[in-house]
């Protein structure tokens, strides 16, 4: 590699070769910190090291992101270099507690094992983001595809309520099962709808700034331009009603609202949708049982009819008690009891993560999201064209508030509803499309380093 | 744009900041109280994980945490689990505890806070975190002695240093093996728990301190002495009248003394007379005579009505508010509504055999973490002062005058000056007497206060007395602590 940066000749400012060597710099700590938490899993829940398995869950990792690295030495040199590092770093320390909840489950081994199907599942989502990053030279492209998307991410919607593939799990109907493996479309349906409406809002923007009527000191859109944000508020709500989806709806209609507001600047728009969203969750907890169900759950967890009840607040206080387990500094890695909680792998791996890392871990795992974002917001706000711009803000977002939902409903700051946390969680789905998204980031960030600045 | 897009970054810091806040808050100020939910399955866990410390007696574990195979890792064993059944109390899984191992499980499962630094240290090391050792203030030989001599009876025996406080017997029958309810075994536990909880003897009460309090009969009349020499300011030899029969004020019932006649020769009688011998009728005259707030203030002075921690909690002793001059009468002698635990007993032996001090009695001596260092010492202190030295010299030498040829002589000793007073109480027409008996022994340098309670009339019905059934056991605890 330095032989052939010596050769080319220096034109750029920046010069890709010192991101890159900061890149696998912070790569090689974020590799030892998954691999070391894998060791220390296995100390504190067993007292020996088991060598295979910590080859397998941190090796495994590295091999892959060390490719990813390299791919994006020829592909991507400009890409931002902290954005590979801490995905690694959260898909890593979530492999090393999705094992040590393995240890504590007998029988969890070979293919039964959550945290070997992770592993896997973590491969095959850094070979799609690579896929993507090769593929994708020109992140322009996707806008011409704007419709194309929107229709890709229609049907993810609908793929889990047709008969015969769809599957409830838990009272959601967000799963596609085909034989032994199953897919949740509605995770990677929020890159689409991020792609779409990048697309749309760019070309719409200046009809959906017009100014209608002044109302409560506030100009309002036009009645004619409403459209597409009740399109989206109906379709978020047939989520919640049809999917039973309160998180996935949130996300979805989240996203719209600040793409929305980001491209046209009218801050209207949010008060409407807002508006709309609270609306229309306030009459979806008067009539829908088990909305009604989360409110009851978040208000009054403690509640001895609330926790007993089936589908009651038994999960969320487990939670709580284990987070109160781990208190300041944790019970240690394998030394806590997080499979006590239901869904201790999955929704709620932060409550696991919290119980055995403490406050200290907990707000080390919140500041690498927000670092992250900051690196997305970055890209956003250095882009150079407003697609660009408005895909970044939109894919940057839909992450903040996946973690917000996520984590805040396990903390009780909103009601519990049922979404992945970004790269710690085990599921697949989430997995690949966070990874798609981390793909997608690189790729903006690399245009925005490579091009001169055409438009503000 | 960048306007809209820094907007969108403060939202998106405002909802993080609402994240670290309620991480904040639930790790660190609800983590007590979420630990402290008996939901909780955690905690008990937690309690059984961990290598809880050691209950030592005279440096020998009576209660100690052994490695165990199964996912608790360690099991609660109890040496003697009957003799001291009493103290350790119980430590089950999910039906609670109790004793000492309830008063004293911050230390003992390495939670309190002068063991937060050695928390943090194992964290850090990665030990095993350890709890700390409590070591006991009880004398196993009198322990096994007071034990030996209540046999078979339903009560309880305590034995105190008055001097310190510190506890050297505590006994309570019915008693219970605690190694069946420290099984791993929930359902197992759950069957033996409820076994003990329906037994009709109560074996999980201890009765030295708590449960149902029986009346104190004549052992009261050292608080109703205390109150005449001291808040009534009468000497000895005031004279109260001495009928063979005693109308209660404005009400058609009598008293008797314990013999059924008059209290000694004489148309009076002196108060020490009444007290040595044990007269029912001059006790009530003068409980009379000196007045309801006098008693009253007598009684709150020795503790009544007032619990503290043994550190196991003593229920507090009932004196309630007289209303009447018949109540109060009763009261005098130690009936009425007057209800006494042997703990209460012991404490008015206390201030009579420590110069009218009673020390707080105390079951511990000190509590060392694993590496033997000392977090706690035992320190004695002052629990109440009822009394002055003369008062409380007085009182000594009626009850030195008591053992030796007054009503609690079954409690002399050859060589020994022993203080005591026996008590046979009333429970109701048809009921089976509640005998006492307190005292303290050598009377000049008193080394050791004792009180036994023998409930059911020590199988003796309403025939029974104190100086038959409870001296005689007092005597050999008494022995016990005389002979080492």
């Amino acid at each position: 590699m330095t032989t052939s940066a010596a050769d080319r000749p220096v034109r750029r400012i920046h010069v890709p070769e010192k991101l890159r060597n900061l890149e696998i710099f912070l790569l090689f700590f974020s590799c030892l910190i998954s691999a070391g938490a894998v060791v220390m899993v296995q100390l504190g829940a067993t007292g020996a090291v088991d060598y295979n398995q910590v080859a397998l869950l941190g090796a495994g990792l590295t091999v892959l992101v060390v490719g990813a690295h390299i791919a994006l030495r020829f592909v991507a040199p400009n890409a931002d270099p902290f954005i590979l590092p801490i995905a690694t770093l959260l898909n890593g320390i979530g492999i090393a507690e999705i094992y040590r909840i393995d240890l504590q489950v007998p029988g969890n081994v070979g293919w039964e094992s959550t945290a070997v199907r992770q592993v896997v599942w973590s491969a095959i989502a850094i070979v799609a983001a690579l896929v993507v990053i090769i593929a994708l030279r020109n992140h322009r492209v996707l806008q011409r595809y704007t419709y194309v998307f929107m229709a890709i991410s229609g049907l993810l919607l609908l793929l889990p309520l047709l008969p015969g593939i769809g599957k409830e799990v838990y009272g959601a109907r967000v799963w596609i099962g085909v034989g032994p493996l199953s897919f949740q479309p509605g995770e990677v349906a929020k890159i689409a709808l991020a792609i779409f409406f990048a697309g749309y809002l760019v070309s719409r923007r200046d009809s959906l700034s017009a100014v209608g009527r002044k109302f409560l000191g506030m100009r309002f859109p036009r009645a004619r331009d409403l459209g597409p944000i009740l399109v989206i508020w109906a379709a978020s709500m047939s989520v919640i009603i049809f999917q039973r989806d309160l998180g996935t709806a949130l996300l979805y209609f989240g996203l719209f609202v600040v793409m929305i507001y980001v491209a046209t600047a009218r801050l209207s728009w949010v008060v409407l949708g807002v508006g709309l969203f609270l609306g229309g969750a306030l009459v979806a907890s008067q009539v829908l049982v088990y909305v009604n169900d989360r409110f009851s759950n978040w208000l009054n967890p403690f509640d001895p009819t609330n926790y007993d009840a089936d589908g009651g607040s038994y999960q969320l206080v487990q939670g709580l008690f284990g987070l109160a387990n781990g208190g300041l500094i944790g019970t240690g890695l394998g030394q806590g009891q997080p499979s006590i909680t239901p869904l201790a792998q999955s929704d709620y791996i932060v409550a696991s993560l919290g119980e055995e890392l403490g406050m200290a871990g907990l707000f080390a795992i919140l500041a690498l999201y927000l670092l992250f974002i900051a690196r997305g917001l970055r890209i956003s706000f250095a882009g150079n064209d407003d697609f660009g711009r408005l895909l970044g803000i939109g894919l940057t977002f839909v992450i903040a508030l996946q973690c917000f939902i996520v984590i805040g409903g396990v903390t009780r700051v909103i009601p519990l509803t049922g979404l992945t946390t970004p790269f710690l969680a085990a599921g697949g789905s989430s997995l690949v499309a966070n990874w798609i998204i981390v793909a997608l980031l690189l790729r903006l960030s690399d245009t925005v380093r490579n091009q001169p600045r055409l438009v503000v | 744009m960048n306007r809209e897009l820094k907007r969108v970054t403060i939202v998106i810091l405002a909802m993080f900041a609402a994240l670290f806040l309620s991480v904040t808050t639930i790790q660190f100020f609800s983590a007590d109280a979420l630990a402290n939910d008996s939901r909780n399955a955690r905690t008990i866990n937690n309690s059984y994980s961990k290598e809880r410390g050691a209950i030592l007696v005279a440096g020998q574990p009576i209660a100690q945490s052994v490695p165990s195979s199964d996912q608790y890792k360690y099991q609660r064993t109890y040496t003697n689990g009957p003799l001291y059944s009493a103290i350790t109390g119980y430590f089950t899984l999910d039906q609670g505890s109790s004793g000492i191992e309830s008063a004293l499980n911050d230390e003992l499962s390495g939670t309190s806070g002068s063991q937060f630094l050695s928390q943090l240290n194992s964290i850090v090391t990665g030990q095993n975190p350890q709890g700390a050792s409590v070591e006991l203030t009880i004398d196993p030989a009198v322990q096994q002695a007071a034990y030996d001599a209540l046999g078979d009876q339903t009560g309880a025996v305590i034995a105190v240093e008055p001097k310190t406080g510190r506890i050297l017997a505590m006994v309570s029958k019915p008693d219970y093996d605690p190694n069946a309810l420290a099984a791993h075994d929930t359902d197992q536990v759950i069957q033996q728990y409820n076994a003990l909880i329906n037994d009709s003897g109560n074996p999980l009460i201890n009765r030295t301190l708590d449960g149902n309090l029986d009346p104190p009969g004549s052992t009261f009349k050292i608080v109703t002495s205390s109150a005449a020499l001291q808040n009534a300011g009468l000497t000895e030899d005031h004279q109260l009248p001495n009928p063979a029969r005693y109308l209660l004020p404005e009400s058609d019932r009598t008293v008797q003394n314990a013999g059924g006649g008059t209290c000694g020769p004489g148309d009076t009688v002196s108060i020490k007379v009444a007290f040595v011998l044990s007269c029912n009728i001059p006790m009530a005259e003068l409980g009379v005579e000196i007045g309801d707030k006098a008693l009253t203030d007598m009684a709150a002075s020795y503790g009544y009505n007032a619990g503290f921690d043994s550190p196991i909690p003593v229920q507090a002793s009932q004196f309630p508010p007289i209303t009447d001059d018949a109540t109060l009468a009763l009261s005098s002698f130690g009936q009425a509504s007057v209800r006494s635990s042997p703990m209460q007993i012991v404490e008015q032996s206390m201030a009579v055999a420590n110069g009218g001090t009673v020390m707080q009695p105390t079951l511990v001596d000190d509590v060392r973490a694993p590496d033997l260092t000392v977090l706690q010492q035992f320190e004695a202190k002052k629990l109440t002062e009822p009394i002055t030295s003369i008062t409380a010299s007085t009182l000594s030498s009626w009850m030195v005058e008591a053992v030796n040829s007054g009503a609690a002589t079954n409690a002399r000793i050859d060589g020994v000056r022993v203080a005591g007073k026996t008590g046979t109480a009333e429970n109701g027409a048809g009921d089976p007497y509640t005998l006492w008996f307190t005292g303290f022994a050598p009377a000049d340098n008193p080394q050791v206060a004792v009180a036994v309670v023998v409930q059911n009339g020590g199988g003796l019905g309403e025939s029974g007395s104190g100086n038959e059934v409870a001296a005689p056991i007092a005597k050999k605890v008494l022995e016990a602590v005389l002979n080492k």
